[in-house]
């Protein structure tokens, strides 16, 4: 007999940890995306049972997936279910012998396939088949990031729908629409070939990214981080950094991701208000993981020429570097936002270079740059630029301009965190 | 092997009633490849939009069905294994390079005269 209380914390961390791996085992097998869950969900009950008794299993993950196919193959073999489903397309490998994805051999292929693990094999890594899958971009990014959630990280409907506030049916309904389209469209479980890999790519790292940055900053609601949400992509990006090990962007997001969250901490007061980054004790950040996204950033930018995600890593590594704000290395900083807006010309990456121009160029320069940009139609609405903006004018002396632009900025913020900060600064400003 | 409808967006058609060989020819290039290469079953040009008339409810009306800067310029039905297979077809398409763009869809059903085996 193995303790409850130990059976259940190991499952509890295989559910964490290993919930992507076995789903996307599970899901070659059964050749549909809902019997793989269910068949998951069902595995993970029964090791909860077996465990107790029998102990726990060496390779934890390797029995779940295998206790989740063996149901897959039931159910499978039950015929009317096997008539009723839109399967999933699934591309023979290497791993397997030939098989056909007509309907009257999948149960033969799944059988025989099942059959050819033996139970200390090691499981066949399928995970970067289901994110490529879930990051399809034939379906909408809303959807890839609600699939990956619920596929890779296990995590449950409702939980999904809570942290990006929508009602439970409204994700349900969203989730199931595009498990749908996979189905009936064949968006194929298969990793893309060398020609379309870096769009694809591309595709996968936006959903991780716009992942953390929904927890990073929160972006609505009542506090500035959600803690699961942040935790949740970086998983996503380490376990992408060590299924695709030369690809310098997925190495560059995730220590992208290491910088900006080694000062979680410190970005908001004892009571939850946001502090600013020349105001966050540095002694607090996370050393441990600046360094080890240093180390990252240093090898990918001698692998050769940088992308997108490298740089921005470069970047707030640059930021984080230094034992105080005030010795930031402003003319670095600029040389590398330039470099960024030449792989990324995106009009926010021209905004944020705003903060190190008036540093080097003055406070009167970096303005002119923010009116320009205030032309651009794509930053309208975007809360940082009157932010930004009110910065430079309160710098130069201009308070009540400076307080108006707060006051369009807090029109446009709907953290409650970032809320109050700006509306100290107008109070501030108004003194 | 998975059929999908391929939908053409454009300012408008190349095939107007007047249209010469040279007018049509990068449709008609494009047309000939697909042929050749097995994956094309159907293929349709339309005439202009000048040509179009629409009904809605109870309303005749002059012009296509949706207002729109493009309009479907033509339709062809391909087969492939499957989506990625698809879009790389369809990305071939003319329309993609002159401004306009397709829309993929997989076909449901179909039918032909003639053809009695309506295909899934």
């Amino acid at each position: 007999m193995t303790d409850t209380a130990a059976v259940e914390a190991v499952i509890a961390d295989a559910h964490r940890r290993e919930w992507g791996r076995v789903l996307a085992a599970t899901a070659r097998t059964a050749r549909d995306l809902d019997l793989a869950e269910e068949c998951v969900q069902e595995a993970y009950a029964a090791a909860l049972r077996a465990w107790g008794s029998t102990g726990i299993p060496a390779n934890p993950a390797a029995w779940l997936t295998t206790a989740a196919r063996r149901r897959a193959i039931d159910a499978i073999r039950r015929e009317a279910a096997l008539r009723s489903r839109l399967p999933l397309l699934v591309e023979p490998g290497q791993d397997l012998t030939e098989t056909s994805t007509d309907e009257a051999s999948t149960e033969e292929a799944a059988v025989h396939e099942l059959a050819a693990v033996a139970p200390s094999d090691a499981i066949p890594d399928e995970r970067l088949r289901l994110i490529f899958t879930c990051c399809h971009p034939a379906l909408a990014q809303d959807a890839q990031v609600a699939l990956t959630l619920r596929l890779l990280c296990g995590i449950p409907t409702a939980d999904i729908a809570r942290s990006f506030l929508v009602p439970e049916p409204t994700m349900a309904a969203r989730i199931t629409r595009a498990k749908k389209k996979i189905a009936v469209a064949r968006i194929p479980y298969r990793v893309p070939g060398p020609a379309e890999l870096p769009g694809r790519l591309r595709a996968v790292l936006a959903v991780i990214h716009l992942l953390f940055t929904a927890g990073h900053t929160a972006p609505s609601g009542a506090s500035l981080i959600r803690a699961d949400l942040v935790d949740r992509a970086l998983h996503l990006a380490r376990m992408l950094d060590e299924l695709m090990p030369g690809e310098t962007e997925v190495r560059g997001l995730l220590a992208l991701l290491l910088v900006t969250d080694a000062r979680r901490a410190t970005r908001t007061d004892a009571a939850g208000r946001l502090v600013r980054l020349e105001d966050q004790d540095r002694s607090a950040w996370d050393r441990a993981a600046l360094a080890e996204a240093d180390a990252m950033i240093v090898g990918c930018l001698r692998a050769g020429p940088p992308g997108r995600y490298v740089l921005q890593a470069a970047i707030a590594s640059l930021y984080a570097e230094p034992p105080s704000y005030d010795q930031t290395d402003w003319p670095q900083l600029l040389v590398l936002y330039d470099r960024l807006l030449e792989v990324w010309p995106s009009p926010v990456v021209a905004l944020n270079r705003a903060v190190p121009l008036a540093v080097v160029a003055g406070a009167a320069a970096a303005l002119a740059e923010v009116e320009r940009l205030e032309r651009d139609k794509r930053l309208s609405g975007y809360h940082y630029l009157p932010a930004i903006k009110a910065d430079l004018l309160s710098r130069l002396g201009r308070a009540r301009e400076a307080a108006a632009a707060y006051r369009q900025a807090l029109a446009l913020a709907a953290n409650d965190a970032e809320r109050a900060f700006l509306e100290e600064q107008i109070r501030g400003g108004a003194l | 092997m998975a059929q999908y409808a391929i939908l053409i967006y454009a300012h408008d058609s190349a095939h107007a009633l007047d249209a010469t060989a040279q007018d049509t020819e990068p449709c008609d290039e494009h047309s000939d490849d697909l042929a050749a290469s097995g994956a094309m079953l159907a293929a349709y040009a339309l005439t202009p939009r000048d040509m179009a008339t629409s009904i809605r409810g109870d309303t005749v009306t002059d012009g296509p069905f949706i207002d729109a800067k493009e309009v479907v310029a033509g339709f062809y039905v391909i087969e492939a294994p499957d989506l990625d297979a698809a879009l790389a077809i369809a990305r071939t398409n003319p329309a993609v390079r002159d401004g306009g763009g397709v829309e993929v869809r997989p076909v449901h059903s179909s039918f032909l005269k003639g053809q009695e085996q309506a295909t899934p």
